[in-house]
């Protein structure tokens, strides 16, 4: 049985996860929002990970992107805009037993949590985040967010965005200690679970940029690289190749060593084309919870020991 | 004793003495002060220590603004604060002296040593400015001794800028009789990670300066102590938190760098990981926040440490760890304010703040501690609070007691301290992640990793099964709750005791914080001398226990004691309609709808009990 473990199989009544174990709450996305691919995606991954839906825990901010928790059925923290980052390192930090998964919009990671974006890149925490990147503020309807295209009218730039838009992967991808970038666009299924199936298997901070569609507020965004699919470069790898069917739309591809770093900024800089895949993957960088790893569990013997020491250095002793 | 310790004047016996170290920063009068505070509490003797802080790391050498150092008193009985005006000073330099002496910190006839090296110096202009500085002392009625302290310093040390804080040591063990081996004690523990070399030469220094105080000063006294009969530990406020967070079982504590709180996280970082603990320094306040908290809702008991402008940052966090429920500690060592303020001085003014400042109704706990040995148990005591009532509890300290050595008795250990282990048991059939009891708001929490639990939780207004709020009435229902549980919580506190007349009386001072020791001071004086005055301090500051409303009845005039601002009527414009009164004042006047007055003021200095007692004078008629 698909992804189905040797030791579940034992238990197999009890213990399988279908699909419908991890399916929480309606999704109440408007109709053809591409988060409901993304969940789609998530779901099976779960399903074939068989992940122990209450050892799982997923973490968003704020935004259309961020409702994504409520419609897991597993553990979730729906918390503040741009702070899933630290959340889930604060999750992850004591509980290594846990599967914790984020995910952002383009406002959560791109703007107001920027600071925190970087310094889990440098922090290298073994957790997967999704960056659902439409372009755009959805939930407070239609303002430009830091991804916006350049010359974009929106409620906030209504003679266009002022700005050239930012690459989040080249950005990902010039931090210290950067271990794992992958981009994908929501509406190639088979491509969007291979590549979140190889971030949930990397060891450390796997940063995935989703391109995903807002048919509200962004009807037009992706419709030349729906119409002209040479516009997309597949980046294939090991773990990330297309069935046949898939390959012959997604003609434009490329062996891509993702071992690579330069390659990997090279492609992510480049314009002319929208590279999917996995840019970049280096298993060696050291993981934030494991440098921090205590040498020994804590118990109430070595709570007394430890301050019973602390005191002695600070005693006052009768007598003296 | 070795051979040093032979006194060849009579020593005069003194009750108590305020001692100054005076410096440019970086000259080590600190590490000295806080040796002779800690061996005298080790002689038994009552201490506190304040320490001098510039707003700089190396403020221009020789400048009045730049002052860095220490006082310190110490008795025959417990000392409770800093007291009044300096009785000895020694000071490195004239400037950083003067310094000192406009802000009316030394008594009339206090004995200063003072460096001499700068009577020659080749700039004749510092040399000038000594002298003068020289002759406005000795005429302002101080007496002056002038030390040859660098030239002393330098027949055992090549750099007297390091070291003569040693020097000094041995002149004050030898001055005020403390016993030279827990000097030389204080001495290798402090410098063994430097190398023998280091221990050697600081114990030379030292053994020098005691033997030149002997020889060249006639200053001989002995504070006697009570004697030592239990055990005590002596240490700073912000040492006895970070043992706190120790006791309390915490395990993560996330954190950013901000004066005057650092200094506990540095301490913590130091011993946490030997009890699995972490101490995680985020990008930003808000990212440690956000890190305790995540910690806190997978089942780590967490701590954030931070001070007023980083508090200010967390106002969100705080928010959601209320309106969430997720238990959290926020130590808040305050300084003043408003924004960057006086980062190193001590201030009040973070006690509205912690109440109100959350947008929305978010009741959380807000308590205080008001002695060093309080900030090692208010950490236990918040934690406690904070899991069982599932909610935030903000603790205020301040840069008061964040660097005030004080001696208090050896905490006996107790398991009860800790937290329970991580529930991961299957949650019970049917059981809601905010199954709210009616009566009492609180609710027992899930916790990721256990079976059945599955729950998201959400700032946004939800249910008791934790899912968005669609329907009216869901809010107003989860606000009940969440404020009904302050209620429960209020229900368990005792009414605080009053100082002096618990029948009532003229005249009743409110406190809450760093200021007890220096009130209760000042209600003694006052009182020995027949005033009717007495004082009341809070811990809990947010929910305030019953019977307080009762005892303030009991008084003609009520009034608050803090060190935060409030406007004076005094001031033309200001009158009973425009009057902003300080912190507490304001709460009590709204809670308990009676005209309590306010006496305040935001100097940076710990309020000392010689002026709080001098206002007690003027209110009830009988000054000096």
């Amino acid at each position: 049985m698909f992804g189905l473990k040797t030791e579940c199989a034992l238990r197999l009544d009890e213990e399988y996860h279908g699909l419908d174990d991890y399916q929480g709450r309606m999704a109440r996305w408007c109709p053809g929002c591409g988060d409901n691919g993304i969940l789609a995606a998530t779901q099976r991954l779960c399903r074939d990970e068989q992940l122990p839906p209450e050892k799982t825990v997923f973490v968003s901010g704020i935004g259309c992107a961020a409702r994504f928790p409520h419609y897991m059925k597993t553990y979730g923290f729906h918390g503040l805009h741009g702070r899933a980052l630290p959340t889930a390192q604060g999750i992850k930090i004591r509980r290594p037993d846990l599967h914790v998964f984020v995910n952002m919009g383009d406002g959560d990671c791109c703007s107001i949590g920027t600071a925190h974006w970087i310094h889990m890149i440098r922090m290298n925490m073994n957790l997967v985040a999704c960056l659902h990147d439409n372009n755009i503020y959805g939930l407070t309807k239609n303002q430009a967010s830091p991804t916006t295209p350049a010359g974009m009218a929106t409620a906030t730039t209504p003679k266009g965005a002022y700005l050239k838009e930012l690459n989040p992967l080249s950005a990902t991808l010039g931090v210290t200690n950067v271990s794992f970038v992958a981009q994908v666009v929501e509406w190639v299924p088979e491509l969007l679970f291979k590549v979140l199936q190889e971030a949930f298997h990397h060891r450390g901070f796997a940063f995935v940029r989703i391109l995903q569609r807002c048919p509200h507020f962004m009807p037009d965004l992706f419709t030349s690289l729906l119409n002209d699919p040479k516009k997309i470069l597949v980046l294939e790898s090991e773990g990330i190749s297309l069935s046949e069917a898939t390959a012959k739309i997604y003609t434009n591809r490329r062996d891509h060593d993702v071992s690579d770093l330069a390659t990997a900024r090279a492609l992510a800089e480049d314009e002319g084309q929208v590279p999917v895949g996995v840019l970049y993957r280096n298993p060696g960088v050291p993981c934030y919870e494991d440098l921090r790893r205590p040498a020994r569990a804590s118990s109430p013997a070595l709570v007394r020991n430890v301050l019973e020491s602390a005191f002695d250095g600070f005693a006052i002793n009768p007598g003296a | 004793m070795n051979e040093v310790a032979t006194p060849i004047h009579q020593a005069v016996r003194l009750d108590e003495q305020v001692v100054e170290i005076i410096s440019d920063s970086g000259e080590g009068a600190q590490t000295a002060g806080q040796m002779f505070g800690t061996v005298s509490a080790k002689m038994g003797n009552g201490v506190w220590t304040v320490e001098i802080i510039p707003a700089e790391i190396e403020p221009p050498a020789r400048s009045r603004a730049g002052a860095s150092g220490i006082r310190i008193r110490i008795g025959t009985g417990p000392v409770t604060n800093a007291g009044d005006a300096a009785d000895l000073v020694v000071a490195f330099n004239e400037q950083v002296l003067l310094g000192r002496e406009t802000a009316g910190e030394f008594r009339k006839g206090a004995h200063i040593l003072l460096d001499d090296k700068w009577r020659d110096h080749k700039d004749p202009g510092i040399a000038e400015a000594y002298a003068e500085a020289v002759d406005h002392l000795n005429t302002s009625g101080y007496r002056v001794h002038e030390i040859p302290l660098d030239a002393e310093c330098k027949k055992h040390v090549d750099n007297p800028q390091r070291g003569k804080n040693m020097f000094v040591m041995g002149m004050l063990a030898y001055i005020y009789s403390r016993d030279v081996d827990l000097v030389s004690e204080g001495i290798e523990a402090k410098f063994k990670r430097k190398g023998d070399q280091a221990v050697s030469s600081n114990l030379t220094l030292m053994r020098a300066g005691f033997a030149w105080a002997r020889e060249h000063l006639d200053l001989h006294y002995d504070v006697p102590s009570e004697g030592v009969s239990e055990a005590k530990v002596v240490m700073n406020g912000n040492t006895a938190a970070a043992l706190g967070v120790i006791a309390a079982g915490m395990d993560v504590c996330a954190m950013y760098p901000i004066t005057p709180a650092t200094s506990a996280s540095h301490y913590l970082s130091g011993i946490f990981d030997q009890v699995g603990g972490v101490v995680h320094q985020a990008e930003d306040e808000i990212a440690a926040c956000a890190f305790a908290l995540g910690a806190s809702y997978a089942g780590k008991c967490a701590v954030t440490i931070t001070s007023g402008p980083g508090m200010a940052l967390k106002t969100e966090l705080m928010g959601l760890s209320v309106m969430a429920e997720i238990p959290l500690v926020l130590l808040d060592v305050q300084r003043g304010g408003p924004s960057t303020g006086l980062p190193t001085k001590v201030e009040q003014g973070d006690l509205l703040a912690a109440i109100f400042g959350v947008p929305g109704d978010a009741p959380k706990v807000v308590m205080a501690p008001a002695t060093i040995e309080d900030c090692f148990y208010a950490m236990i005591t918040a934690r406690k609070i904070a899991e069982t009532f599932r909610t935030l509890v903000v603790v205020l300290s301040d840069a008061n007691l964040a660097t005030g050595q004080q001696a208090f008795r050896r905490p006996e250990f107790s398991e009860e301290w800790l937290a329970p282990p991580i529930d991961q048991s299957p949650v019970p059939e049917g059981h809601r992640p905010y199954q709210w009891d009616p009566e009492t708001g609180l609710s027992r929490r899930h916790i990721p990793g256990q079976p059945k639990g599955l729950y998201t939780l959400t700032g946004l207004a939800h249910t008791r099964e934790g899912t968005v709020a669609y329907e009216p009435g869901v809010n107003q229902e989860g606000c009940r709750h969440r404020s009904l549980k302050l209620a429960a919580f209020q229900k368990t506190l005792k009414t605080p005791r009053v100082y002096g007349s618990e029948s009532g009386g003229r005249l009743l001072l409110l406190g809450w914080g760093s200021t007890r020791g220096a009130i209760e001071e000042a209600v003694d004086r006052a009182r020995a001398d027949g005033l009717d005055v007495s004082s009341l301090h809070l811990k809990f500051l947010q929910p305030m226990a019953s019977g307080i409303k009762e005892i303030l009845q009991r008084f003609d005039e009520v009034m608050t004691v803090e060190i935060n601002y409030s406007d004076s009527l005094d001031d033309e414009l200001i009158d009973a309609d425009n009057r902003r009164f300080a912190n507490l004042a304001w709460l009590l006047r709204a809670r308990y709808l009676i005209d309590v007055d306010c006496w305040s003021n935001v100097h940076g200095q710990p309020i000392k009990p010689g002026a709080i007692e001098a206002m007690i004078r003027e209110r009830l008629g009988k000054e000096d």
